[in-house]
């Protein structure tokens, strides 16, 4: 569904991505792993067009992605729950899941979502009215994953959800990413946490310095010998610039 | 001062603070989105002017064919300005959108010079605005009633955008989180676009106002009420649209105020204004309604 070939990606003078190649079959869960600063973040940044690739192709059921502006790729069918979760903080809960939708004119069909996310999401039923920004950190992401979810994409990239939240509370975020799957989301997710990942992935690839190291189906690469070294042997780097503008 | 004498003063405050009021909402929708003080804003008002002086008094068009005109021209204008001087320099540091800025003010004042003289024109004021109503000893002038009744219905439409609409609530999300509003599938530019344009129908409108109650048009009209637009944008805490809307007020009636209990400083009223903004900054930085800005907003 997503196949991404030699791809390369410089802030500046420093190689974020060097020459990093990885799919995504249709219908499967599939993690990138890899300490701060291995290029994970920077690879869903290219795949959003967030991140200009220096080289390398982006394809995307057939489509060539690099090169086009975000909400393009977005509108092809992919949707991004970006690192620090990135909701609008001032806005209503409500106003924050239909911006997720915003393109969509399927008036029926949004609707019905919106009552499946409120089914899902309980606790963003009750807080409908409220602005996003009182929300718990644990609300906020599933707001964040809500909001994603409501451009109904058929691929959902996933960047570190467990970041910041309590154990009990990853895992049911972890939970929630393979019942998505099982409903026919294709998913990339980008983790720090790699046992818990490697639980739920069909397949992983490890990132360190901008490169993939090591691949493999997802129990083969938890047994995995170098999974510790090549995963914590990351020297300190230069990491991607911030998310902004 | 008796209560007929305040009564007056309060129906001039209030057409000037709508004036200001107008005008300011297209500040701070421009600050609320990219944070930049677009200093080319009041500029837009002398645009409006000139166009409804060349419908009206050189081809001789009906006011409301010409009026809309000047509104619709002065929104894209706006616009224009938002394509050339602005969404160029979006990743450049802030400072060069400032400069960018402020050049763009002195295009547009000296392109005006350049076409229509320096030298002032009368503004062809139509009938239907002239005029006054005396009530006992009340001497309203009509564009006194009819400049809070435009500026209300104006902006009671603004409102409903931004607050009822989807367009509107992108508006809300990039004044929230710019670099996320891509995410949504949002073409960011086109919102920023059509906020340019919304204000910059305002300022239209208000410069049409403006020119009706100060009928005289000059390349550099739009100065002053562009900076006491801002001022009051500032007041009301930059960013904030209702709070625009309370610091022009705010300011109007301060301004006729003043000068009504002090007429020997009428000469200062806007000495005053600027004292005014100074002081209550000094006081609540944030301006009445606005929200501390963290460090990512600065």
């Amino acid at each position: 569904m997503l196949e991404v070939f030699d791809l390369q990606v410089s802030y500046g003078a420093i190689k974020a991505l060097d020459g990093v190649s990885f799919s995504v079959p249709r219908g499967r869960i599939v993690t990138l792993l890899g300490a701060n600063g291995s290029g994970k973040t920077t690879a869903l940044r290219a795949i959003t067009g967030l991140a200009a690739p220096g080289r390398g192709r982006i394809v995307f059921e057939g489509r060539e992605l690099q090169g086009l502006p975000t909400h393009e790729i977005i509108r092809a069918g992919i949707a991004l729950v970006p690192e620090g979760r990135r909701i609008f903080a001032n806005l209503t809960v409500y106003d924050n899941l239909l911006l997720g939708a915003y393109f969509r004119r399927d008036q029926p069909a949004l609707a019905r979502d919106l009552d499946q996310i409120y089914d899902t999401f309980p606790r963003l039923a009750t807080r409908r009215t409220q602005a996003a920004g009182t929300l718990s950190g644990g609300e906020q992401q599933m707001l964040a994953v809500g909001r994603a979810l409501m451009s109904r994409p058929r691929l959902l990239l996933l960047d570190e959800p467990s970041l910041g939240l309590a154990p009990l509370l990853v895992k049911e975020v972890f939970h929630l990413i393979t019942r998505l799957n099982q409903q026919g989301v294709t998913i990339l997710l980008v983790e720090q946490n790699a046992a818990a990942a490697l639980k739920i992935a069909h397949h992983g690839y490890v990132l360190s310095t901008g490169r993939v190291v090591l691949e493999g189906a997802g129990a083969e690469l938890a047994a995995h010998p170098q999974l510790q070294p090549a995963y914590l042997g990351d020297e300190p780097e230069a990491e991607a610039p911030p998310f902004s503008s | 001062m008796d209560l007929l004498t305040f009564l007056q003063q309060l129906i001039n405050g209030l057409s000037l603070g709508s004036l200001y009021a107008l005008i300011a909402i297209g500040y701070t929708l421009v600050y609320g989105i990219l944070r930049l003080i677009n200093f080319a804003h009041g500029d837009l008002l002398m645009v409006a002017a000139y166009v409804a002086v060349m419908g009206v008094g050189l081809f001789s068009w009906p006011w409301p064919a010409a009026f809309g005109l000047a509104v619709g021209l002065t929104g894209l204008m706006g616009v224009l300005l938002e394509r050339g001087a602005y969404r160029p320099l979006r990743r450049a540091p802030r400072i060069s959108l400032l400069i960018s800025a402020i050049a763009a003010s002195f295009l547009l004042e000296n392109l005006a010079l350049v076409i229509y003289g320096g030298r002032a024109k009368p503004f062809p004021v139509p009938e239907m605005f002239t005029g006054a109503f005396v009530w006992g000893g009340l001497f309203v002038p009509r564009l006194s009633l009819i400049i809070p009744l435009v500026t209300g219905a104006l902006l009671a439409g603004l409102f409903l955008i931004i607050y009822r609409t989807a367009v509107g609530r992108a508006m809300r999300a990039i004044a929230s989180d710019l670099a996320t509003v891509s995410l949504m599938g949002i073409d960011v530019n086109r919102i920023i676009a059509f906020t340019f344009l919304l204000g910059s129908l305002l300022a239209g409108a208000g410069g049409l106002l403006w020119a009706m109650k100060y009928p005289q048009v000059n390349p550099f009209m739009g100065i002053l009420p562009g900076l006491k637009a801002f001022i009051a944008a500032v007041l009301g805490g930059i960013g904030n649209v209702t709070g625009a809307v309370l610091g022009g007020l705010l300011l109007g009636f301060l301004e006729v105020m003043i000068v009504a209990f002090f007429p020997a400083w009428a000469g200062y009223r806007d000495a005053v204004a600027f004292t005014l903004l100074i002081v209550l900054l000094l006081l609540r930085p944030t301006g009445l309604l606005g929200e501390a800005l963290g460090e990512e907003k600065l």
